[in-house]
C-alpha cells in the first residue's frame, strides 16, 4: 500500500509536470466514498466525541467491513478536510454557525447528516461541597455575595470564572457585565486545564467557579451543580454583546462531506442513522477514562450489551 | 577597552553613570507624567483584518494560483515521498533489525559506550509498549532533519561566506525560530494537508534555523591562517571550501545537525494536532483523559530517543577524521553484515511491558495532594509581590513612551543600531494592535527569565566546581529539555492553579537547562593559568568566583540569558493553555477559531517582536562591552 502509494506520487510527479501544475489534492490517496473502502473519521480532541468515534468505527469494521482511518484533528482543521477531501466525517458537532456558514452554504463541501441524539449542556458550575455548604449559591443572584470566596491571583481582585478551550462557545464575559457580577473571566485555555482544576476543587475543598459542559466523564467521577442563570428564552443570545440569559441547550449534530453523502454509501447511511443518548456516551466514555479501556475494547463491551440500540442504525440490506 | 585605558577611563565612567542617574530620573518622571489607565486590546485591529485577507486569499487560489500549482504542491509531493522513503527503510528494517541499524550506526560514528546507550534505548521503546509510535516519531524527525541538513548547511555556508545573505537572514531565521508554529498551523495543513507532510515541513520551519545558524558560526571561526596558508599554497576558492573550511568546521556542523535533532523532536506533540503519528498523539489522548501517567511513558520514550540521537551526534563530533582510516571501515563492514543477519533473524517484539504509567500516576496525585498549600502560598506571593506590580507598569505605559524608553536605554546599553531595531520592535508591536497583552506577557517572560537566570547561574556555578555534581545533573537537565512540556502541565496546573505562575513553572523547566550548561561550560572555559595565578595570590574561593572566574566568562553568561530568553519565549504559547491568558491565548485561539486567526497570527508577530526587542538588547550589550 505504501509503497505503491510512493511509486504512485513519484509518477504523479512526471505526469503533471507535463501537463501542469499540481492541484493541492494531488498524489494524496483520496477516500474512496462510493463503495466499500475507507472512511475517513476526524477524531476531534474530546472523549466524549471518541467515544462517539469508537462505536461508529467498530460497526464500520465490524459489521459493514470498511475500513476506517481515524484522524485525530482540532474541529477547525476537520472542517477544512472537507474541502481536502482527507476528511468523510465529523461526528460531534457543537454548533459553529460560523464554519457551517463557510462550508455548508458557501464553500459547499460539507452537508449535515442529522442530530447525535445527544444534548450538549453548557453552563457555570460549582463543586458539590460548595452547595452543601453554601446552599444559596446555585443562585446566580447570590453569586455577588460570594464572590470574594472566588479570589484568586489572577482575577485582580474579583471572583475568578475559570473559562475554557477557546474553540468553545462562550458568553461568559458579556453575561458577567449584564448580570453585574462582581466577578472576572480568567480563561484556561485548555480542557484538561479545565478538569484538572476542577478535581482540584474536589479533593482539596477549593471554591472554584468555572465553565463546563455535559455529557462529559468527569461526572462519573465527581459531583458539580450547575448555577441557575437566568433562563434561556429563543432570540435572548441573539447580540453576544447583551447577552444575560442561560446558555441554550445544544443538539450536537453530524457533518459529513458532500461527496460522502452524495456517494449515498452504507458507511454515509450508517452514520446518518447513528443516534444515542447521554447515558450511552457517558458510558462508553466512562469505559475509555476511569476504567482505562482501548476504543475497541471499550466499543465492543458497549455494542455487545447494547444490541436494541444500535441495530436500528445498520442500514437495511447490508 | 584597551584603547580607552589610562587617564580617559575613570573620566568616561563617571560620566557614563551620571547618565544613567539622569535617565532614570526622567523615565520614572515622564511615567508618572503620563501612565495611562490602559483601554483593552480590541478584538479588531487592521493588523488581524489584513492577516486573515491573506489566509482567505490563499484557501481561494490554492488550485488556481501558479505559485500553488507549481511551488508549494510539488514541495508537498517530495516531502511525501521522502517521508514515505523513509517511513518503508525503517519499517523494513524491523524490531530487531532496527535495534541493531541503531547501534552499528552509533558504533561507527561514536563509539562502543554509544552503541550500547543506542541499543539499550531502542529495545526501551519495545517495553515501553510504544514500538511503532516511536518509529513513526522516528521517521517525522528523521526526514525533517535530513531536509534541514540538505537545505540548511547550504544556506549556512553562503552566509558565511556573504555579508549581506547573513543581514538579511537574520530577521528571517528570527521569524521562524520565534513565531509559534500555533499561530500558522492551521492554514499549513490547507497547503500541505493533514498528516505528515504539513508537520514535517512545520519542524522544518522550526528547526532549520538552528541549522544555519551553527553552520555559518561554524565556517566564520574557521581559523584565517589555515585559510591563508591553503590560499598560498594555491588552492582554488572551490578546494579551499571542500578540502579546508568544511573539514575545518566539521564538529560546529556535526553540532548543528544536533540542536537541529532536538528542536525538531520538541515539536512532536504539537504536530499530532494535525495528525501526525507517533508518540505525541499518545501524549495528546492521555492529556484528554488527564492521565498524567500514560502521558509520561510516552514523554519517557521521546526523552529517550533525544538521548540516543544526542550522544550519537555529540560523539561524531567529538571523533577525530584521522581515526577514518581502513579499521573504520571494517568496523562499518562488519556493523552492516550484523544488521542485515539480525533484521533478517525471526526475531518478534513479544517484550515484558513495562510502564510507569501506575506509579507516576501515585505519585503526583500524592504531590497534588500534599503539596498545594504550600505551593498556592508561593504562587500568590510571586503573583502579588512581583507580577502584578511589574505588569501594572508596563501595561499602564504610554506606547510612545515606551519606545522612546527602549530608544533611550537601548543606546547607553548596546549601541545606536541595537537601539534603534529594539525601539522599533516595540512601535511595531504597538502597530499590531495588541499592546496590552504584550506588555502583560513581558511581565510574565521578564519574571520567567528572572527566575531562570537566578537558578541556572547557582546551577551553573556549582556543576563547574564540582564534576560529581555535574554527572549528576546531567540526566535531570537532558530530561527537562526533552521531555515535552505537555506532559508535566497538568501537575503544574494541579499545583498553581490557572494562572501565570504555572506559565512561569513550565517556561523555567524547559529553559533552565541550556543556561546551566553554558554558565558550565563559561566557567570551564576560564584560563587554568588564570586561575592558578589568582589562587597563588591568595584568593579566596570566594573571590576567586566573583573577581576572576565570573568576569572572564560574561560572554558565556550573556549567551546563557540570550538563549534564555529565546526559550522562554518559546513557552508564551503554552501558558496560554494554562490560564496566563495574553499573548499565547490569542495565538491558541487563534489556531483554533477560524474568525480569531487574524489576531492570533498578529499575537505571533508581537512575540517575534518581543524577542527581537529583548535579543538586541541583551546582545547589543554582549557587543558593545569587549570583547568575548
Amino acid at each position: 500500500m505504501m509503497r505503491l502509494r510512493t511509486v504512485a506520487s513519484a509518477a504523479l510527479i512526471l505526469t503533471l509536470a507535463a501537463c501542469g501544475g499540481a492541484t493541492s489534492d494531488a498524489g494524496e490517496s483520496t477516500p474512496s466514498a462510493g463503495a466499500k473502502g475507507t472512511v475517513n473519521l476526524a477524531v476531534n480532541p474530546w472523549v466524549g466525541y471518541e467515544s462517539d468515534a469508537a462505536v461508529v468505527t467498530y460497526l464500520l469494521e465490524k459489521k459493514l467491513g470498511y475500513t476506517v482511518e481515524k484522524k485525530e484533528l482540532k474541529e477547525e482543521i476537520s472542517w477544512q478536510g472537507f474541502e481536502t477531501g482527507e476528511v468523510d466525517a465529523i461526528l460531534e458537532n457543537w454548533g459553529h454557525a460560523d464554519l457551517k456558514k463557510t462550508y455548508i452554504e458557501q464553500k459547499k463541501v460539507a452537508v449535515e447528516a442529522g442530530s447525535t441524539g445527544n444534548t450538549g449542556i453548557i453552563g457555570w458550575y460549582v463543586p458539590q461541597w460548595m452547595v452543601d455548604q453554601y446552599p444559596d449559591i446555585t443562585d446566580y443572584k447570590n453569586l455577588n455575595k460570594y464572590a470574594s470566596l472566588f479570589k484568586t491571583s489572577e482575577s485582580k481582585g474579583k471572583g475568578q470564572l475559570l473559562g475554557g478551550d477557546p474553540s468553545y462557545v462562550t458568553n461568559d464575559v458579556a453575561l458577567i457585565n449584564n448580570l453585574k457580577l462582581d466577578y472576572t473571566v480568567v480563561f484556561s485555555g485548555s480542557e484538561a486545564a479545565i478538569i484538572k482544576a476542577a478535581q482540584q476543587a474536589g479533593a482539596q475543598k477549593k471554591p472554584l467557579l468555572f465553565y463546563f459542559y455535559e455529557p462529559q466523564w468527569l461526572f462519573a467521577q465527581e459531583k458539580f451543580v450547575r448555577i441557575k442563570l437566568p433562563p434561556y428564552t429563543a432570540g435572548c443570545d441573539a447580540d453576544p454583546k447583551k447577552v444575560a440569559c442561560d446558555y441554550p441547550d445544544y443538539d450536537l449534530d453530524k457533518i459529513v462531506s458532500k461527496k460522502f453523502a452524495d456517494a449515498n454509501s452504507t458507511a454515509y447511511q450508517l452514520i446518518k442513522n447513528f443516534k444515542w443518548t447521554n447515558d450511552d456516551q457517558n458510558l462508553v466514555s466512562d469505559y475509555l477514562t476511569n476504567q482505562g479501556m482501548s476504543a475497541d475494547q471499550a466499543a465492543e463491551k458497549w455494542v455487545n450489551e447494547h444490541e436494541a440500540t444500535w441495530k436500528p442504525w445498520i442500514p437495511a440490506g447490508s | 577597552m584597551v584603547a580607552v585605558a589610562g587617564e580617559t577611563a575613570p573620566r568616561r565612567v563617571t560620566r557614563r553613570r551620571v547618565l544613567w542617574v539622569l535617565l532614570v530620573v526622567a523615565a520614572v518622571g515622564a511615567y508618572l507624567g503620563f501612565r495611562t489607565a490602559g483601554a483593552a486590546d480590541s478584538d479588531d485591529a487592521a493588523a488581524f483584518r489584513f492577516f486573515t485577507g491573506v489566509r482567505n486569499w490563499v484557501d481561494d487560489n490554492r488550485d488556481t494560483s501558479p505559485l500553488f500549482l507549481y511551488g508549494v504542491n510539488y514541495l508537498r509531493l517530495g516531502v511525501r515521498l521522502l517521508v514515505d522513503a523513509v517511513q518503508a527503510g525503517l519499517y523494513g528494517l524491523g524490531f530487531a533489525g532496527l535495534v541493531a541499524a541503531a547501534g552499528a550506526v552509533a558504533l561507527v560514528l561514536a563509539g562502543w559506550r554509544t552503541a550500547l546507550v543506542a541499543v539499550g534505548g531502542f529495545l526501551a521503546f519495545g517495553f515501553l509498549g510504544l514500538w511503532a509510535e516511536s518509529v513513526d516519531t522516528l521517521v517525522l524527525t528523521v526526514s525533517a532533519v535530513l531536509l534541514a541538513v540538505l537545505t540548511g548547511v547550504p544556506i549556512g555556508v553562503l552566509a558565511a561566506r556573504v555579508n549581506w545573505v547573513s543581514a538579511t537572514l537574520r530577521p528571517v531565521l528570527d521569524v521562524m525560530q520565534i513565531m509559534p508554529t500555533f499561530a500558522y498551523l492551521a492554514p499549513m495543513t490547507l497547503l500541505f494537508l493533514i498528516g505528515e507532510p504539513a508537520a514535517v515541513i512545520a519542524t522544518l520551519i522550526y528547526a532549520v534555523p538552528a541549522t544555519i545558524r551553527i553552520t555559518e558560526l561554524g565556517l566564520r571561526e574557521v581559523s584565517p591562517t589555515s585559510v591563508e596558508a591553503a590560499t598560498a599554497l594555491g588552492s582554488t576558492g572551490r578546494q579551499l571550501l571542500t578540502k579546508v573550511r568544511l573539514p575545518m568546521a566539521r564538529p560546529t556542523i556535526v553540532l548543528a545537525v544536533n540542536q537541529t535533532i532536538m528542536m525538531a523532536l520538541s515539536m512532536v506533540v504539537i504536530t499530532a494536532l494535525i495528525d501526525a503519528p507517533g508518540l505525541g498523539q499518545n501524549i495528546i489522548r492521555a492529556l484528554e483523559r488527564v492521565n498524567v501517567g500514560v502521558a509520561f511513558d510516552a514523554g519517557l520514550a521521546i526523552v529517550i530517543m533525544a538521548v540516543v540521537l544526542d550522544r550519537i551526534t555529540t560523539g561524531a563530533a567529538r571523533r577525530r577524521p584521522a581515526t577514518r582510516g581502513r579499521s573504520r571501515w571494517v568496523v562499518a563492514g562488519g556493523a552492516l553484515v550484523a544488521v542485515v543477519v539480525v533484521a533478517l533473524l525471526p526475531i518478534g517484539q513479544d517484550l515484558p511491558r513495562l510502564s510507569f504509567a501506575g506509579p507516576v500516576n501515585d505519585l503526583t496525585g500524592w504531590i497534588e495532594l500534599h503539596w498545594y498549600d504550600a505551593t498556592e502560598w508561593i504562587k500568590n506571593v510571586v503573583s502579588a509581590g512581583l507580577l502584578d506590580p511589574l505588569e501594572s507598569v508596563l501595561t499602564s505605559t504610554p506606547w510612545w513612551l515606551f519606545v522612546l524608553l527602549v530608544a533611550a536605554f537601548g543606546t547607553l546599553v548596546s549601541g545606536v543600531r541595537s537601539a534603534a531595531v529594539a525601539a522599533l520592535a516595540a512601535a511595531g508591536i504597538a502597530g499590531l494592535g495588541l499592546w496590552q497583552h504584550a506588555m502583560q506577557t513581558l511581565a510574565t517572560v521578564l519574571v520567567t527569565i528572572v527566575l531562570t537566570m537566578a537558578v541556572g547561574i547557582v546551577l551553573g556555578v556549582w556543576s563547574a566546581r564540582h564534576d560529581w555534581f555535574a554527572a549528576g545533573l546531567r540526566p535531570v537537565l537532558d530530561a527537562a529539555q526533552t521531555m515535552p512540556s505537555f506532559v508535566y502541565l497538568l501537575p503544574a496546573v494541579a499545583l498553581f492553579g490557572a494562572s501565570r505562575f504555572t506559565a512561569i513553572m513550565a517556561g523555567f523547566v524547559y529553559a533552565f537547562p541550556p543556561v546551566v550548561r553554558l554558565v558550565d561550560r563559561g566557567l570551564r572555559d576560564v584560563p587554568a593559568t588564570v586561575v592558578e595565578a589568582a589562587v597563588s595570590a591568595g584568593s579566596t574561593p570566594r573571590q576567586l568566583l566573583w573577581k576572576v572566574q565570573l568576569p572572564m566568562a560574561r560572554g558565556g553568561l550573556l549567551l546563557a540569558a540570550n538563549q534564555g530568553i529565546v526559550l522562554v519565549l518559546a513557552m508564551v504559547v503554552l501558558g496560554g493553555l494554562v490560564g496566563a491568558g495574553a499573548l499565547g491565548y490569542d495565538v491558541v485561539a487563534g489556531f483554533s477559531q477560524r474568525e480569531d486567526f487574524g489576531q492570533g497570527l498578529a499575537a505571533g508577530f508581537a512575540i517575534v517582536l518581543l524577542g527581537i526587542l529583548l535579543d538586541r538588547l541583551t546582545q547589543g550589550f554582549h557587543h558593545a562591552k569587549g570583547p568575548r
